[in-house]
């Protein structure tokens, strides 16, 4: 049991991290307080143009020179800097959390067409596998992962989260179950663009593991959310599957349904099962992922996992409970539930 | 002392529910809480002839292992409302989340609106007591799943099916689910069967109804025709008998 909530303003109006921060709050009975995050789209603007890298750091004197070789040797860092935190009593540093700002050298990877992302890609799996005491966990342009291991309220209060702005935020609140909470399993996940939280397990981990690590990914984070983060950015980013129907790739209607399709949709169906069979996630979930443009959250489709909607203005909602929602924004004039399985998309217009 | 009144704002369920516990013992009639917001567990075991009123979306398993009490709730109610719940009645102003009624024993639950996926989920019946769960408009997949006992009624007021999603009755094994408009067989879950309401059936949907229609404030005539009523119910007391042991 976690708690999720999210928020896109189509319109691009910054939000400050207030409140989510009281919205998250709310549900810490979905908690255990070994794990929380945040992230925020567009909270850079003055380096929109450089790759976020934020790395949790061991020992900044032993591990932070082997990360600056590497970005060096990749790209140019325009500014790094410790990630600005109160010190708070009930929460531990065990990590520095860091940030770099970071353009990688394109020229060094001549035949790609996203060249910049696979050098950024390729960098966070190198550093997270092989550099001991640093674990990258943010890394796309213009956002920020902000994680720790404690409650809501005080993980918002460590990274000072109400001094930062952006246009759209997700927001998680972890009670780990399978694997133990640590600051790299808290949510979100982050690779490139994309940010992922999630409720629930995924208990086909271990097929859609193989199935992604044979597109190069590397799995670090001991947590089955990791994987959805990296199936994400194949689909879409790799594979070029607009939003929907990669969300029906990795949560797509049982057999008994799409033989009784049309059709049309029932090939589309069988072959979106067929292609990503190993890629389909089963077990109870509640999963939303946002990049730069749009926000998408979906359930698994037995729904499982609890997961509302709200509407108000061009500010979309998505969270586990209503009520959370209402904290954020007391005027929603829409409420809604989606059918399992079946996303909640909101994109940007402006 | 007939009615005190609690500003839920900002406060946290436990002392919340120590509140309510102490204005019950000191003989109140009715209960009033104002700016409740996400808090859960509302009224959780509470006993007694009381009247609770809740201003706003309470948090999930709304009146749990509660038996005697009258909530009403003046907004949307979050997953659970009822869980277990022993005796009394809650009515809700709104929609509903997930597992409405789960595993109910007894008492009654009126919604206004619609309610979320596995509603009913398991409830049970025992001699006299037989627990309903009435529904406005709809109800989504997995309605009234491994149901053993009491009755379930979807009024699809809406205007749409009362049920459009799979897994109707899954597993049902008691009790029996009756749908306003009826619904595509494809939907009904394993165990399910479906049947034509007797005279007795009958009688009692309509005190339903009209229950219903009395709580929300309604007209109740467009909903007393008989022949728009379906009811679901098990097609075996055993429906895995031969699933997990082969006799």
């Amino acid at each position: 049991m976690c708690g999720i909530i999210g928020v896109i303003d189509r319109s691009r109006e910054p939000m400050d991290g207030t409140a989510i921060r009281r919205a998250l709050s709310m549900m810490n009975e979905r908690g255990s307080g070994e794990g929380a995050g945040y992230v925020v789209y567009g909270c850079y603007p003055e380096f929109r143009d450089y790759f976020a890298l934020h790395v949790f750091f061991d020992n900044i004197h032993e591990t932070k020179p082997r990360v600056d070789e590497l970005l060096h040797q990749w790209g140019r860092v325009v500014h790094d800097e410790e990630i600005p935190t109160w010190d708070l009593p009930r929460l531990r540093k065990v990590h520095t959390p860091w940030r770099y700002f970071f353009r990688p050298d394109t020229r060094l990877m001549p035949r790609s067409t996203t060249p910049a992302e696979e050098i950024v890609t390729e960098l966070v799996m190198r550093i997270n596998t092989s550099v001991e005491g640093a674990l990258v966990f943010s890394s796309g342009r213009n956002l920020g992962v902000f994680k720790a291991a404690g409650w809501p309220e005080e993980v918002a209060d460590f990274y000072r989260i109400e001094e930062y702005e952006g246009h759209c935020w997700l927001a998680h609140n972890r009670y780990p179950t399978n694997t133990p909470g640590w600051w790299g399993g808290a949510h979100p996940f982050n690779l490139l663009d994309w940010s992922v939280v999630h409720n629930g397990e995924i208990t086909s981990y271990g097929t859609n593991r193989r199935y992604i690590e044979s597109f190069g990914y590397r799995c670090t984070m001991f947590t089955d959310t990791e994987v959805v983060a990296y199936l994400v950015d194949l689909l879409v980013r790799r594979h070029d599957l607009p939003e929907e129907l990669a969300v029906t790739a990795l949560a797509p209607p049982f057999w008994d349904e799409i033989d009784a399709m049309e059709d049309d949709r029932r090939r589309l169906h069988r072959a979106l099962r067929l292609t990503y069979g190993s890629a389909m996630m089963n077990g109870p979930f509640a999963i939303v992922v946002a990049n730069q443009e749009s926000m998408v959250a979906f359930t698994d489709r037995s729904k499982l996992r609890p997961l509302v909607g709200a509407e108000h203005g061009d500010r979309l909602y998505v969270s586990s409970e209503e009520a959370a929602i209402r904290a954020m924004d007391p005027g929603i004039t829409r409420v809604f539930m989606p059918r399992a399985g079946e996303p909640i998309v909101g994109r940007v217009v402006a | 002392m007939d009615e005190v009144v609690i500003d839920a704002a900002g406060m946290h369920y436990t002392p919340l529910n120590r509140e309510i516990r102490a204005a019950v013992a000191a003989g109140a009639r009715r209960i009033r809480l104002e700016n409740v917001l996400g808090q859960r567990f509302i009224a959780n075991g509470v006993r007694g002839d009381v009247e609770i009123l809740v201003h706003g979306v309470p948090g999930g398993d709304l009146g749990m292992f509660m038996s005697g009490p009258r909530i009403e709730v003046f907004g949307n109610a979050e997953h659970a409302p009822g869980n277990t719940m022993d005796g009394g009645e809650i009515v809700i102003h709104g929609s509903a989340g997930d597992a409405v009624g789960h595993s109910m024993r007894g008492g009654r639950i009126f919604v206004e609106g619609a309610i979320g996926y596995r509603g009913g989920i398991h409830m049970k019946e025992y001699e006299k007591k037989r627990p309903v769960l009435v529904i406005g408009e709809s109800a989504r997949a997995f309605l009234g799943e491994y149901m053993a006992g009491g009755t379930v009624l979807v009024l699809a007021r809406h205007g749409g099916p009362a049920v459009a999603e799979r897994g109707l009755g899954s597993g049902i094994h008691g009790g029996e689910i009756i749908l306003r408009g009826g619904i595509d067989p494809v939907h009904l879950g394993v165990g399910a069967s479906q049947v034509a309401l007797s005279d007795d059936d009958w009688a009692r949907v309509l005190a339903l109804v009209r229950e219903y229609a009395r709580r929300f404030g309604i007209d109740p005539a467009p909903l007393e025709r008989r022949e728009e009523y379906t009811r679901v119910v098990p097609a075996s007391a055993r429906p895995f008998a031969g699933k997990y042991a082969w006799e």
